[in-house]
């Protein structure tokens, strides 16, 4: 089973590029499991038709300790297993503990288990590392590959530059290693080269280019992946293409983060001055 | 030899505290609020938090300590603990009928921010506080300062919660109470009474922590000072806060919410502070100083006299709460010891400014460090490389005076495994007294212990 976690910016599209790279990972027959670890629990959204009912969190409250893997977990697109952590208002307790409790609980339900045959794990993290718990999903044994999502933005190479100090630190000290850059354009002036830069310098790769294209929102709102909403559809083969890669995939590194003014001058030689 | 690795050679040490002169914060919120009457201390936070404040209080005053808790589980540490905190508001009036709810945070409340204001707003918001009852807060996260900051914060929740200034001066003065036992407190009250001042005192635990047994249990026993007295001390003529670190702070939450002037007085422990305490009493309530209090400020003045061969150039090594051990300090020095080691896990650069006062002149050789690092480790090296024959501090100490073999006397928080200090005071002339006898019977015991037979001495 190999455990991958997605991290990236708020709003990059980590959530959506995650579920269309699953539905291709599913398509190819691979046993997925999601587990979303943001507090607005829309990470599973397009893999069920809608939103989670209960969310991991929710059902602990609720239900005390006698929650059930029934109760939490629920099977979408292609016999995808998705679950929400969950977690606390905005602006009210504690997130980031939310991530480490719903985390652990799946891991005493048996929700990893060799029953379920699981292919993959995918951790679906909110924006960047703001606290410990947000590293829950990279700690030692959880997961072991992460791929970013970002884009030839200036912040969202900033975000990507900082989760990879994130993952240093754990790197260090167990086995979790960076997969790649899911660069997930924004139209930017050279976005590609940039991002192909940025990966070269942090040590790592730009494992795909995924092109814009407003199809993806329209299958968004109709509650679906590309794949699954229109498998013809070019943007479908993208995410094929992302999901392939993955599965393909042989280069887990230990990131080396850039300085901020090494990741300035990135954005200058590519980007601003052209 | 309990603590035989302790080495003498002084290493610097960045990451590591050996055996704290400190305690939590929410110890310090939990007793202040003992000190009001009908108050119900209540513990924002886990279940062991309370249980172990609770426990240390109950054996140290050797009296039942009630307080709740809103028994955070892991739930409300990610959803936040403004639901527990509500619940047990309403559980609380409407079991246990307190007149005030004190709520204090915890480590994990202030972590995951729960904000008290904002909770405590909403339970009255939500009418469930009944009318004419109060819930008043403090934030006292241990990862900052020691038991003595949180009780410095619950204080000042009570001058910044409860006072009202309703514009008619009334002829009384506050005096705030630093971190002391419900005996001083009751020494206070008495020498005030003896001069003749009106005061407010607060908190108060005298009653409350020091009950009588009455073969009849008191949920919420008659000590304690009122909500009525608390909320006129915005009327009063002025403040004494007794103390510059756990009492100081209420005397000026009091001064900016009232212009209630104030002035910061050590503790009185000891012959020189008690006469400062004396004289500034007497000022602040416009009175004269009568003759039995003179009277008996002479008798501990003969007494030192009297026992000045016993007591003269006995080294000493002390560690405890800044607000006592400042003036223990001076008083050591009063009666020709020589204090040469301090430490006190409480940090602040008030104490250090404090203790440079007094000792820079008359002992500058002595060694005093409080906050990070002042450990009793620390204390216990400093006393293989100058040995001292006395040794004064809460009931932790006695194991370094077990291994180091030296006279010890239990002063200040806590003491676990004596009595007296609910009952006789160290305040006050009549305090220095018991502090005097207590230090001779030490010392003389020791020499008495150690005489050769030809020098045993029948009259001491």
């Amino acid at each position: 089973m190999r455990k991958v976690a997605i991290y990236g910016k708020g709003g990059i599209g980590k959530s959506t590029t995650t579920q269309n790279t699953v539905a291709g990972l599913a398509e190819m027959g691979k046993k997925v499991m999601v587990v979303g670890c943001d507090p607005k629990a829309d990470s599973t959204r397009l893999l069920l038709g809608g939103l989670q009912q209960k969310t991991v969190l929710d059902t602990l409250r609720e239900e005390g300790e006698e929650v059930e893997l029934e109760d939490i977990i629920k099977e979408g697109y292609k016999m995808t297993r998705c679950t929400e952590s969950g977690g606390p208002e905005p602006g009210v307790g504690c997130a980031g503990r939310g991530i480490i409790t719903s985390v652990n609980l799946l891991e005493q339900l048996g929700a990893y288990d060799e029953e379920w045959d699981l292919d993959y794990v995918f951790y679906d993290v909110l924006g960047d590392v703001v606290c410990g718990g947000f590293a829950m999903p990279i700690r030692d044994g959880k997961a072991e590959e992460i791929y970013i999502v970002c884009s030839g933005e200036m912040m969202a190479m900033y975000a990507a530059n900082n989760i990879c100090k994130g993952i240093l630190k754990y790197a260090d000290a167990g086995g979790v290693r960076l997969g790649g850059l899911i660069c997930n354009s924004r139209k930017v002036d050279n976005e590609r080269e940039m991002i192909e830069e940025l990966a070269r310098k942090i040590g790592t790769q730009m494992i795909h280019f995924v092109p814009r294209d407003n199809f993806v929102q329209r299958a968004e709102i109709n509650r679906k992946t590309v794949i699954d909403y229109d498998p013809t559809h070019p943007q479908a083969d993208q995410y094929r293409a992302l999901a392939t890669k993955i599965d393909q995939n042989d280069m887990f590194v230990i990131p080396k983060p850039l300085e901020i003014e090494e990741l300035e001058t990135l954005l200058i030689d590519f980007g601003i001055a052209n | 030899m309990l603590l035989r690795h302790t080495s003498k050679e002084v290493k610097v040490r960045e990451g590591l505290t050996i055996n704290p002169a400190k305690t939590c914060q929410p110890i310090g919120a939990m007793y202040a609020a003992l000190g009001i009457h009908g108050c119900l201390p209540h513990s924002h936070g886990s279940q062991g938090c309370c249980s172990y404040h609770r426990s240390t209080l109950t054996r140290h005053y050797k009296e039942p300590v009630m307080a709740a808790t809103s028994s955070f589980t892991e739930g409300a540490s990610v959803f936040g603990g403004q639901a527990n905190l509500l619940a047990a508001i309403e559980t609380i009036f409407s079991v246990y009928d307190p007149d005030i709810i004190a709520v204090h945070s915890t480590c994990l409340s202030e972590t995951i921010g729960d904000d008290l204001q904002q909770i405590t707003k909403k339970a009255s918001d939500d009418g469930k506080i009944p009318e004419g009852k109060y819930v008043i807060y403090a934030s006292t996260p241990s990862f900052i300062g020691s038991h003595i900051t949180g009780y410095a914060n619950m204080v000042t929740g009570m001058a910044e919660q409860f006072t009202v200034s309703t514009g008619e001066k009334k002829n009384q003065v506050n005096i705030i109470a630093g971190w002391m036992e419900p005996s001083d407190m009751r020494e206070i009250k008495r020498l005030s009474k003896e001069l003749g001042v009106n005061i407010v005192l607060f908190p108060d635990t005298s009653d409350v922590l020091d009950a009588p047994q009455t073969g009849k249990h008191e949920f919420y026993p008659k000590g304690g000072t009122t909500v009525a007295e608390l909320r006129s001390t915005g009327d009063s003529l002025s403040s004494l806060a007794l103390g510059c670190v756990s009492a100081e702070p209420a005397a000026i939450a009091l001064e900016k919410k009232c212009k209630v002037p104030f002035t910061t007085l050590d503790m009185p422990i000891g012959l020189s502070a008690t006469d400062r305490f004396i004289m500034a009493l007497s000022q602040a309530g416009g009175v004269s100083v009568p003759d039995t209090v003179t009277a008996d400020r002479g008798r501990l003045v003969d007494v030192i006299a009297d026992m000045e061969q016993y007591l003269y150039g006995k080294k000493v090594a002390l560690f405890g709460d800044p607000d006592q051990i400042i003036p223990l300090t001076e008083f050591l020095l009063d009666l020709n010891m020589k204090p040469l080691h301090i430490v006190s896990g409480t940090p602040g650069q008030r104490f250090e400014k404090r203790m440079r006062e007094i000792l820079d002149a008359r002992s500058p050789e002595t060694n005093f460090k409080n906050g990070l690092g002042a450990d009793m480790f620390l204390m216990h090296q400093w006393m293989k490389n100058e040995p001292v024959d006395l040794l004064i501090g809460n009931t932790y100490g006695k194991y370094i005076a077990r291994d180091e073999d030296i006279p010890f006397i239990r002063f200040g928080f806590p003491i676990l495994d004596r009595i007296g200090h609910s009952y006789f005071p160290s305040v006050g002339y009549s305090g220095g007294l018991r502090l005097v006898e207590k230090i001779l019977s030490v010392l003389m015991d020791r020499q008495d212990r150690d005489a050769l037979e030809e020098k045993f001495e029948l009259v001491m």
